[in-house]
């Protein structure tokens, strides 16, 4: 089918924004240290991108024994913009923003 | 059943037996008594409708907008002013493909403040994406708003329905009022497939870039060339329920006729009075009535010309700097189709009346003179 | 885990907010809140971009765009359409910034507020036409700099208060909400959700480009205006103030105006007017709680 023929008749759309991977955006690069975490997800609660995961197997590096099997943040770095409010926010100060390599 | 109606009934009448389930309003005189009537058709239960009574014509539309998108049928009416103050989102509801049905009731812009009949308050919407009706009955005016909301439906267009102030809108005719039943074997209910759901989460009217404008503007030009066929079709299917019928344009002794009127709307029943009279006398003398102004008939109005010597545009508006609009479409019907001397004529702007005598001095104008570069504003004071 | 919000994502990553975006934080938790049985209208404001570019969306709920000042009106009949198609369950919410508010928009919304129309109209004030590049609304505050309220010109009135205009028109809720206090956000959308009627829902929502502050700072920035008392946390049901959050000490304002360059050039004198401005209005807004609960 010719490409005009596939667009829709109306102005709407059929698909995601995830198509568009805004991780390119990012200058800098937030880097949990989980040996610090503290699994309180308010890095979670506070991403305006909804790029932080909840990894509910849980990460084995953690500060207490009682952690490793919690639900654990996880930035997923195919979107996060890099704004920095997870390491700003972050009660445990475990998030470190790095400059981005490019 | 047969009735006495008032245009603005006859309007009212019309949402009514097409089921509109959304109305949004705002009074403007001379529209009020469509607002008024549906207000009472609601009110007494005769008509199942949400009526929306907003603030402003652009809410009103706005409100449609809405309705028409989460798969409503919805119905507006206005006039002049209120038109204009819609004239953004006439624009959205076009290029958002919503086949809102309108009735506007024609009437000059201000200022000075004038409530009276033309037609350059619809006009200047020409190229929101509308389809144009001029009627020039009450029954027609209540069977156009039947018809247009099958062929919006079909071609996923808005449609407004345009009526003379007072020469319709305020005046009694007999109206032969269709049954329910029978509107509903011509209309089905409204269904489409895509609207506001949240079973299938979708974006309407988001950001459009240049990569795909062309094409979603394309598509509605389209869906207007496409309704000229449509609207045939079920003129067609209106016809054999009502054995009524209008026409993209209604033709009157056209093929031997020497001299062709062009008209619209309530002028047209002065004009064919007058095409009769002369028929008498053995003149040869035509009518074209152009009741779609849009989508432009282009095919019709060129095989209802195609014998005439002379033609006569009767415009009750003006594009400033310019002449009259239907004298101008005209003419571009005709390029390198035929050279007939068109005589454009501006007449009856503001509600001032267009009598047997005027058309009658326009013919004779026409008959006198070979040709005429400019239009010609008809009955100016000396 | 304990997760104080619900965790279900319904708008997507992929979305063209800029970094640290508060209006897009707070869509997040709004949808949150909402679910997905609700349809979002937008006009014309930075949400327009935000949600992306066709044929695709961010939202994961039905949207639609409408022209600037038609939000309200908009919402009011694409709610009159549902209801006529026998959905009676559907919340419909418009999305508005603070011009599409506050300036253009308010006919259309006091229309639908005056007929009570069952819709929910949230204002994501970031206080100027951000999305054309920083202009002046009524929103913004007194002293702030727009690019048409230069530095040495910046401007000269105090910020319209557009809760006491949707509390004049006596509807069923309205409230003011931040994206620095999540639980108290989505608590507001919930009960919202269950009234019926019109409700207004008021954001403070922090715009990092807009305000010249840092993108990290966009929560911080949130919860300093709630501390200093820029912005109080409160509801109005049925006519009844209840204030949510009362700062035992309110931070100085010169907190709040300090992490934006929008106030780098104010002078000791406006900051005294200005905290003289909140302090006004806390009392005035104490005083009214009072009023109701006597």
């Amino acid at each position: 089918m010719k490409e005009n023929q596939k667009l829709p008749e109306i102005v709407v759309s059929s698909g995601s924004m995830k198509i568009n991977k805004t991780g390119s955006w990012r200058n800098l690069r937030p880097e949990i240290d989980y040996s610090k975490c503290i699994r309180c997800m308010i890095c979670w609660k506070f991403c305006p991108d909804a790029c932080i995961k909840i990894n509910k197997e849980g990460i084995k590096l953690a500060p207490r024994e009682n952690l490793k099997k919690e639900p654990a943040p996880e930035i997923d770095y195919d979107y996060c913009k890099g704004c920095g409010i997870c390491a700003e926010e972050c009660p445990a100060k475990c998030i470190a923003m790095l400059k981005e390599k490019k | 059943m047969k009735k006495l109606l008032i245009g603005n009934h006859a309007v009212s009448y019309g949402a009514m037996l097409s089921r509109a389930e959304v109305i949004a309003a705002y009074p403007i005189t001379p529209q009020t008594q469509v607002v008024e009537e549906l207000a009472e058709l609601c009110a007494s239960g005769k008509l199942k409708a949400q009526f929306i009574k907003v603030e402003s014509e652009h809410s009103a539309m706005s409100a449609c907008i809405g309705a028409a998108q989460a798969g409503a049928r919805a119905f507006t009416a206005t006039s002049s002013q209120g038109l204009a103050l819609m004239h953004e989102v006439l624009h959205w509801a076009a290029n958002a493909r919503l086949p809102i049905v309108m009735a506007n009731i024609n009437r000059a812009m201000a200022p000075g403040w004038n409530i009276w009949a033309d037609h350059i308050d619809s006009l200047a919407q020409r190229d929101t994406g509308w389809m144009q009706f001029y009627a020039e009955t009450n029954q027609e005016v209540l069977d156009t708003i039947i018809i247009a909301y099958k062929v919006c439906e079909r071609v996923l267009l808005p449609a407004m329905i345009n009526l003379d102030a007072f020469f319709l809108s305020h005046t009694a005719q007999s109206v032969e009022i269709p049954e329910q039943d029978m509107v509903d074997e011509f209309l089905p209910p409204y269904n489409p497939e895509i609207k506001l759901d949240p079973d299938d989460p979708r974006a309407f009217g988001g950001l459009l870039p240049p990569k795909y404008y062309m094409e979603m503007r394309c598509k509605l030009h389209s869906a207007h060339r496409n309704a000229l066929k449509i609207i045939e079709e079920e003129e067609k299917n209106f016809f054999k329920i009502f054995k009524r019928k209008y026409g993209l344009v209604d033709e009157f002794y056209t093929k031997d006729a020497q001299i062709i009127i062009v008209t619209s709307s309530t002028i047209t029943s002065t004009a064919r009075e007058f095409v009769m009279r002369e028929r008498k006398k053995g003149r040869k003398l035509g009518l074209l009535k152009v009741r779609v102004f849009r989508p432009f008939p282009f095919e019709k109005i060129r095989g209802a010309l195609k014998n005439c010597e002379k033609l006569v545009v009767i415009d009750r508006n003006i594009s400033y700097g310019n002449a009259g609009i239907f004298a101008t479409e005209i003419k571009s019907a005709l390029y390198g189709f035929r050279n007939v001397p068109v005589f454009g004529f501006v007449a009856g702007l503001g509600g001032r009346d267009v009598q047997l005598e005027d058309i009658e001095g326009m013919v004779d104008f026409a008959r006198k003179k070979n040709f005429s570069k400019d239009e010609i504003w008809w009955g100016l004071k000396k | 885990m304990r997760l104080t919000i619900p965790e279900e994502e319904v708008l997507s990553s992929g979305h063209l907010a800029c970094p640290g975006c508060g209006a897009t934080l707070a869509m997040r938790l709004a949808l949150k809140a909402l679910g997905r049985d609700t349809i979002v209208v937008i006009p014309a404001c930075c949400w327009s971009t935000i949600d992306g570019v066709f044929p695709n969306s961010a939202l994961g709920v039905p949207v639609m765009h409408i022209a600037f000042e038609a939000a309200a009106i908009a919402a009011s009949g694409i709610k009159a359409g549902l209801i006529a198609k026998g959905n009676t369950h559907t919340q419909v919410m418009a999305w508005a910034g603070d011009g599409g508010t506050f300036d253009i928009g308010i006919q259309a919304l006091s229309g639908a507020a005056e007929r009570n129309d069952d819709i929910i109209y949230v204002c994501y004030d970031n206080e100027a036409y951000q999305n054309t590049g920083i202009q002046r609304s009524s929103a913004t505050p007194y002293g702030a700099w727009t690019t048409t309220t230069p530095r040495k010109h910046p401007k000269q009135e105090p910020k319209k208060n557009i809760v006491d205009i949707m509390s004049a028109h006596r509807i069923p809720y309205i409230a003011t909400a931040t994206i620095a206090y999540p639980e108290d956000f989505v608590r507001k959308f919930k009960k919202a959700r269950e009234i019926k009627g019109t409700r207004f829902i008021h954001i403070f929502s922090p715009c990092p480009p807009g305000w010249k502050m840092k993108e990290q700072d966009t929560v911080k920035v949130s919860r300093i205006a709630v501390k200093s008392c820029v912005f109080p946390l409160f509801e109005i049901e049925d006519g009844k103030l209840k204030i949510n959050i009362k700062p035992s000490r309110r931070q100085d304002v010169r907190d709040y105006l300090k992490l934006q360059g929008r106030f780098s050039h104010l002078k000791e004198e406006d900051i005294k007017r200005i905290q003289k401005e909140i302090d006004k209005n806390w009392q005035n807004l104490l005083k009214r709680e009072e009023a109701h609960e006597g």
